[in-house]
Parts: structure tokens; C-alpha cells; sequence
């Protein structure tokens, strides 16, 4: 009877620490929004593109275990060798130096665990550095200091536009302070978009931490990457290189919408975007 | 054996000719630890004003700091403000490298105790030390000068970053004088490296005491001697690097225009090919502390002697061909980022042997736990945090998430201000009582090192969820969500700010209270030279060279 009690006691233990870090884990992943930062979060977005997801299976499941596990591990070695060879507990010390097997351990463990994290890793770069063929190819260029957005006339386009931070005066409920603007850039959800960022200026840098994409922008040069956006929804992403001033104040906005929503929108911002310099064409080139 | 009464004891020079010309390394230490220090307050206030504007969203204190410390016009704090927090980012990081990191730990503690540990009678080139140290406060003083003439148009000092890459520092981002006076500061301080440099290895392979070979000197001896060959083979690349940066924004050159075929790019390898290696170079000295350090309080030698001299070297050679994960998001081939990836990574493994060998250094000790092992302790579990995130962060992969973000300031900052600045500090309280004479207080430097520890890992433990969350680096404002570890972040400088002040009532009680160490306060586990002599040492002391017969590391 002792023996059932104690085993039920420790199976109810068992399963609430199971299930009250997951409910807060739950609570966690319901509190976040798609596309923006979780108010103190504490880890990695949700990710809406395939390289982004990849990058937090690589981190949550790869990277995150081996370093949690060396940090503790050293912890641990630092904590019982400073408890058991103190001076009162350990008056006479030892005079070992050298211990060839063990320091062969410690050499080939370290580079058996590096060779791990290698393989996905380097698959994970190739799939961000490969851009796959791209159904939509657009122009970002970085100025001091708003990006702006050329969509090419060979694929429904023809026009350009600038993205401004919306200042805090004009913000309407559901806007958000330094990351609402007032051109969103609007993409076909489930399609290849490859971008070609540039700069006019000074070094910028387009990312989207939601799609797990960084880039360079640097004037003179031309930097390609892509994104496909497997759900709907608003993304929002920052400059990420130093600029200037106004650095902290030149968000990225990409709305994802249907194919036939992204058409209409098309016809629609070339009526409103109209202007000579901006006829822009994807060269008829392979990626 | 030491004797200041040999060879006829000349008067040694006094009052201000014996610190403007001096010829004596433990003067240039101490002088170089004085600047470091000054260097290192400054430093810590610019970082205090940087996390007082960032524990709320929203720009509350900058455009009132430019008013008051520029005389910014009203009608443009905002601007001028912005324009500070950036020039507040830039300076931090130029201090606290060259202004405090790098002249204590080689100018101070590498003057100080190289000589001395390899039964010296001083550095090989005497004068050259002293130019050294002179040039160093010359580029301190370019440094400040740089924060009130104009940077960025109509503004003030230049804002971009440590790195001051083009063109944000050429004509285009920053077309007045301060960059500039940025680029004279560094060569005024390349300069006083590469010839501090000259200096180590000369002294170290030429004036060792007889029966010292090099596999018998102190570990803090081969730290030395590593850094030294880094600085002198690097430091070069720096200077090419600002220079073509100085003659493209006075000169008309274009190296990197690519208006004029020149390209930003070349600017970035360049400056990485030094900036690596330059990390490197902040940390060894470190770990040559940590090395005598943990040797002496478990009363035990080095686990491993050849393994972590041997680390130390490969971390340096490794560490110069490891350039490019700093550019990770430039547009480089897959190839190229394979490379640096994989190179990276492979640093972990002598990084890991030497963390593993401190351990078992301790393994078997009798451990006493004064406050310079208790730092040394400290050390080694914050830099393992801060070299951990560091191989995440050598994944070309992983980085595209990271790069410019907060994960990456968590990085270096946990390599840093964590990991350096303990080993630092440890060497600062086991060294304190030979330099000074005195012994501190070890209730003060205990409680130095809890409220620093507390402090720290309080302010950039965040970051690393700031950083996962997608805070860019270098903003002086955030979206909202990122209020919580912002304000968490921030109010971890109050212990930082009171470690401080308890650090320096530590020194002042010191003095006042003038107990004596003796000529070695830490027993039998203390083997290397200094601990033979006074404290502090004689003016000249080993006028006759001792003869080494046993080990001494």
C-alpha cells in the first residue's frame, strides 16, 4: 500500500513537471504574433519560411542542448572541485600534471561534438546562400535612412517606392511604435521571392528576423537572397547595420497575401507609385 | 637572488622626471595601469549613460546629454542626441579595447611581471617602453579630442561603431574632421603596440636567466610572448587599413569608392584581419593570469604545462585565419563561409583543452579561496558562457539570425566584459600586494567581485533573449516588446556601478591602512620569480641574474 502511494505520488510529480513547464511553453507560443517581436520573449520567433524554420530546429534542437549541456557541465566540474580539494578538506596536494588519456578525451570529444553541429549547420547555409528559381525578384535598396522597394515591370511591376517609419504622431490602434511604415511592401504568400539589396548610400542591412534573413546592403554592390513565406500575415524586420542617426528608425514591412490579392495590389500600386524612374526589369537570366 | 645594493646604487630618478622619462619597467606597469584605469571609468560611464537611455523604449535622456556636453541647439536634441548615443557606442567600444583592456593586461601587468618572471633585470629596449606608454596617452588624447569636432553633418564626434567601416566613415557618412582624429589615434596607438610588441619578444628570447628555457617560463610569460607576435604581425594590416581610410577621405583616393573602382569590402577584410586577432589579443594576457593564478591558490603546478602553452600559440595561429566570420552577411560565396564556419569552430578545441586543464589544475589542489582565485573561478565559468555562444556564433548559418543583433553584444560581452575584466581584476588583487607593498582588504575584493558578478551577468544575460528576439545592436530606441530585458538589462549597472566604487575604496583602504604583504602573502603555491623579491621590488633587481634550476611557472 506504501509502495502504490509513493509510486502514484511520484508519477502526479512527474507529470506536473511535465505539464506546468509545457502549459507556460504553450502559453508561450499562443502569446506570440507572427511576424513581431513577443513582449519579453525569450526565444527565437516564429518562423514563417522554411530557412527560418531550420534555423530554430538547428538552434532549439542542435545548438541549444550541446552549450546548455557545457555550460552545466563546467558548472558543475568548477562547483565539486571547489567543495571537495578545498584546503581544509585537501591540506596535502597532489602532484599530478598529466594524464595523456584524459587529454586526449578532452581534445577528441570537442571535436567529435563540432564535427555534429557542422553537418546541419553547413546544410542550413547552403539552403540560405542557394536562391532557388524565383517567382518574384525585387529590387531593396538601403538609404539614410528608409529602405525602398523596386518591383520589376516583367513581372506585374514597373514602379517603386520608398518605406518610411510611420512617426509616433500618425500611429492608428494596432500600429507599432518604430516598426510600422507607411508603404507596406506586398509579396504572393507560398512563391520564391528573391531580393537584390543594394545600397545608396552608407552599409545598411535587410532582416527579417521571422523569415531568418540578414543581408548587407552595400552601395556598389548588388547582395541576393529569398524568402517564401508559408503563411499570411504582416513581417516586420530592422535595419541591421549602423548608419547613422536614424539606424534604429528605418523598419521593413513585407505583407504576405494570396497570389490573386497580390495581383490586385500589383495594378494598384503602379496607378499609385507611377513615375519614370522607376521601370525596372528582371534581366532574362537564370539565378 | 635580488639586490638593490649592488653595482654601486645609483639615485633613481624622482617626482615627474621619473615617470615622464622613464626607463624603468615597473614605473611604465604602473603608469600604464593608471591610464587603463582612467581609460576604463570613462568607459564604464559612457555605458552607463548608453543603459540609462535604453531601460525604457522611448529617447529620454540623450537629446538633454547633447545639449548639455555638446551645446546642441534645442531645436535639434533629438538629431544631436541620436547622433551622441552612436558616438557614446563608438567610443565605449575604442576605450575599453585600446584605453583599458589592452594597457593593463600587456602595458601593466606584461611590463610589470615579464622582466620579472624570466629573472630579467628589465625589458630589452628600455627607452623604446617609455615612447611606448607616451605615444599610447598621445592617442588617448586624439581619442577625446575626436568626440567634439564634427563627425556626421552639423554634428558632433564620430558615431559608427568601434569598426568604423566606409563609407559611413568616409566623406560620404562622415565628412568632418573627427574621424580623422579617430584614424591619428590609432596609429599613434598601432604604433605604440607594435613597438611594446618588439620590446616582449626581444626581451623574452633574448633575456631569459640562465636555465630558464622557454618550456620552463611562466605561463603569463608564453601569453605574452603569443600576443606580442599577434600585435606585431597584425597591427601593420590596421594601419594600411585606416590609412587608404585617411587618404581616401583627404587624398582623393578611392580604395573604397566603388564610385572610383574601390570596393567597402576590402575595408572589412582588412580591418577583421586585424580585428580577430585583435580579441585574441585582449584575452591571452587573461589567460596567462589565470594560468599563475590558479597554479598558486591550488597550491599545485599547471595541469598540463606543454598543452596549454601549445593551446595558447594555436589559438593565436587559428585565430589570424578566422577573419571573415565577422562578415558573414557581406554576400560572400558558400564556399568562403564554409571555410570560416569550420575554422572557427576548430578554435573551441584548444579554447576547451585549457578550460579542462584549469579544472584539473584544481583536481587534487588545496584550494584557498583568496579573492584572486575567487575571480579566477568566476573566470572560468563566464568566458566557457561567453565562448559557447561564441560557437554558435561561428556557424555562418546560426549568424544570419544573429549577426548586428543583441546575441552577438551578449557574445563579446560575456568574452569581455565577463571574461577579460575578471582576469583582470584577478591579476589586479594578486598582484596588488607585490606592486603597492600592501595588502587589500579581503572582505573589500570579495565583495568587488559578488557585486561585479551579480552585476554583469544581471546586465547581458538578457541580451542573449534581446538578441533571439531580433534587437538590432547599436539602436538607441526599440519596438516595445523589447521593454522587459531592456529594463532588467539596465538595472543590473547599479551593482556594476557600486562594484566600482567599492573597487576603488578597496585601493584607498589599502594605502591608508599599510598592513605589509611581505615578499610572498600566497605560501608555497606561489613559484615564480616575483615572489622572491620585496614587495614591492627594488628599483633594479636581479643586477645579478639568478640561476634557474627546478621548474618556476
Amino acid at each position: 500500500m506504501f509502495n502504490v502511494n509513493r509510486r502514484m505520488l511520484t508519477r502526479g510529480a512527474l507529470a506536473a513537471a511535465v505539464a506546468i513547464p509545457a502549459t507556460l511553453f504553450a502559453g508561450f507560443a499562443l502569446a506570440q504574433v507572427e511576424g513581431q517581436p513577443t513582449p519579453g520573449g525569450l526565444g527565437l520567433p516564429n518562423m514563417v519560411t522554411p530557412v527560418g524554420l531550420g534555423t530554430q530546429q538547428f538552434y532549439n534542437m542542435v545548438l541549444m542542448p550541446i552549450i546548455s549541456f557545457i555550460a552545466l557541465f563546467v558548472l558543475g566540474l568548477l562547483v565539486y572541485v571547489s567543495y571537495r580539494f578545498n584546503e581544509q578538506k585537501n591540506p596535502i596536494p597532489s602532484k599530478l600534471t598529466h594524464n595523456t588519456p584524459l587529454e586526449i578525451i578532452w581534445t577528441l570529444i570537442p571535436v567529435l561534438i563540432l564535427l555534429f553541429i557542422s553537418v546541419p549547420s553547413l546544410r542550413l547555409l547552403a539552403e540560405q546562400v542557394e536562391v532557388p528559381e524565383a517567382s518574384v525578384t525585387i529590387k531593396v535598396t538601403g538609404n539614410q535612412w528608409y529602405w525602398s522597394y523596386k518591383y520589376p515591370e516583367d513581372q506585374g511591376g514597373g514602379f517603386g517606392f520608398d518605406q518610411m517609419l510611420k512617426p509616433e504622431s500618425e500611429l492608428q490602434p494596432g500600429d507599432l511604435r518604430l516598426l510600422s511604415v507607411d508603404n507596406e511592401a506586398v509579396v504572393p504568400v507560398n512563391e520564391v521571392i528573391a531580393v537584390h539589396i543594394t545600397s545608396n548610400d552608407v552599409i545598411h542591412a535587410f532582416g527579417v528576423p521571422s523569415f531568418g534573413v540578414r543581408m548587407d546592403a552595400i552601395p556598389g554592390r548588388l547582395n541576393q537572397t529569398w524568402f517564401k513565406i508559408e503563411k499570411e500575415g504582416v513581417y516586420y524586420g530592422q535595419c541591421f547595420f549602423i548608419c547613422g542617426k536614424d539606424h534604429a528608425y528605418m523598419p521593413i514591412v513585407i505583407r504576405a497575401v494570396s497570389r490573386e490579392k497580390y495581383n490586385e495590389w500589383l495594378a494598384q500600386a503602379k496607378q499609385k507609385f507611377a513615375s519614370a524612374d522607376s521601370r525596372v526589369r528582371v534581366a532574362a537570366e537564370s539565378h | 637572488m635580488a639586490s638593490s645594493t649592488m653595482a654601486g646604487a645609483h639615485d633613481h630618478p624622482r617626482g615627474l622626471r621619473r615617470f615622464l622619462f622613464s626607463t624603468n619597467h615597473k614605473d611604465i606597469g604602473t603608469l600604464y595601469i593608471i591610464l587603463g584605469s582612467i581609460g576604463g571609468v570613462i568607459g564604464f560611464l559612457l555605458s552607463l549613460g548608453m543603459r540609462l537611455e535604453l531601460a525604457y523604449p522611448g529617447v529620454q535622456i540623450f537629446p538633454g546629454l547633447a545639449e548639455a556636453l555638446q551645446g546642441a541647439d534645442p531645436s535639434m536634441a533629438l538629431d544631436a542626441g541620436k547622433n551622441l548615443y552612436n558616438v557614446f557606442i563608438t567610443v565605449h567600444g575604442v576605450l575599453m579595447i585600446f584605453f583599458m583592456a589592452m594597457p593593463i593586461l600587456i602595458g601593466g601587468f606584461g611590463n610589470w611581471f615579464v622582466p620579472i618572471m624570466i629573472g630579467a633585470p628589465d625589458m630589452a629596449f628600455p627607452r623604446l617602453n617609455n615612447i611606448s606608454f607616451w605615444l599610447l596617452f598621445a592617442s588617448l588624447v586624439l581619442a577625446v579630442i575626436s568626440m567634439f569636432v564634427e563627425g556626421a553633418p552639423g554634428m558632433k564626434g564620430f558615431g559608427g561603431g568601434w569598426t568604423f567601416y566606409p563609407p559611413l566613415s568616409s566623406n560620404t557618412g562622415s565628412p568632418g574632421p573627427a574621424m580623422d582624429f579617430v584614424i591619428l589615434a590609432l596609429h599613434l596607438a598601432g604604433a605604440s603596440s607594435i613597438l611594446g610588441a618588439i620590446n616582449f619578444i626581444t626581451t623574452i628570447f633574448n633575456m631569459r636567466a640562465p636555465g630558464m628555457t622557454l618550456h620552463k617560463m611562466p605561463l603569463f610569460v608564453w601569453s605574452m610572448l603569443v600576443t606580442a607576435f599577434l600585435l606585431l604581425l597584425v597591427l601593420p594590416v590596421l594601419a594600411g587599413c585606416v590609412t587608404m581610410l585617411l587618404t581616401d577621405r583627404n587624398f582623393g583616393t578611392m580604395f573604397y569608392d566603388p564610385a572610383g573602382g574601390g570596393d567597402p569590402l576590402l575595408f572589412q577584410h582588412l580591418l577583421w584581419f586585424f580585428g580577430h586577432p585583435e580579441v585574441y589579443i585582449v584575452i591571452l594576457p587573461g589567460f596567462g593570469i589565470i594560468s599563475q593564478i590558479v597554479s598558486t591558490f591550488s597550491k599545485k603546478p599547471v595541469f598540463g604545462y606543454l598543452g596549454m602553452a601549445y593551446a595558447m600559440v594555436s589559438i593565436g595561429v587559428l585565430g589570424s585565419i578566422v577573419w571573415a566570420h565577422h562578415m558573414y552577411t557581406v554576400g560572400m560565396s558558400l564556399n568562403a563561409q564554409r571555410y570560416f564556419t569550420l575554422a572557427t569552430m576548430v578554435i573551441a578545441v584548444p579554447t576547451g583543452i585549457k578550460i579542462f586543464s584549469w579544472i584539473a589544475t584544481m583536481w587534487g589542489g588545496s584550494i584557498s579561496f583568496r579573492a584572486p582565485m575567487v575571480w579566477a573561478i568566476g573566470f572560468i565559468f563566464v568566458f566557457t558562457m561567453g565562448g559557447i555562444t561564441g560557437v554558435v556564433l561561428a556557424n555562418a548559418s546560426a549568424d544570419k539570425q544573429f549577426h548586428e543583433g543583441y546575441y552577438v553584444v551578449a557574445h563579446f560581452h560575456y568574452t569581455l566584459s565577463l571574461g577579460a575584466v575578471f582576469a583582470l581584476y584577478a591579476g589586479f588583487y594578486y598582484w596588488f600586494p607585490k606592486m603597492t607593498g600592501y595588502m587589500y582588504s579581503e572582505t573589500l575584493a570579495k565583495a568587488n567581485f559578488w557585486l561585479l558578478f551579480i552585476g554583469v551577468n544581471v546586465v547581458f544575460f538578457p541580451q542573449h533573449f534581446l538578441g533571439l528576439g531580433g534587437m538590432p545592436r547599436r539602436y538607441i530606441d526599440y519596438p516595445d516588446a523589447y521593454a522587459l530585458w531592456n529594463l532588467v538589462s539596465s538595472s543590473g549597472m547599479i551593482f556594476v556601478t557600486l562594484s566600482l566604487i567599492v573597487w576603488f575604496y578597496a585601493i584607498i583602504e589599502a594605502f591608508m591602512k599599510k598592513r605589509l604583504a611581505g615578499a610572498n602573502p600566497w605560501g608555497v603555491g606561489a613559484t615564480t620569480l616575483e615572489w622572491t623579491l620585496s614587495s614591492p621590488p627594488p628599483f633594479h633587481q636581479f643586477q645579478v641574474l639568478p640561476r634557474i634550476t627546478g621548474a618556476s611557472r
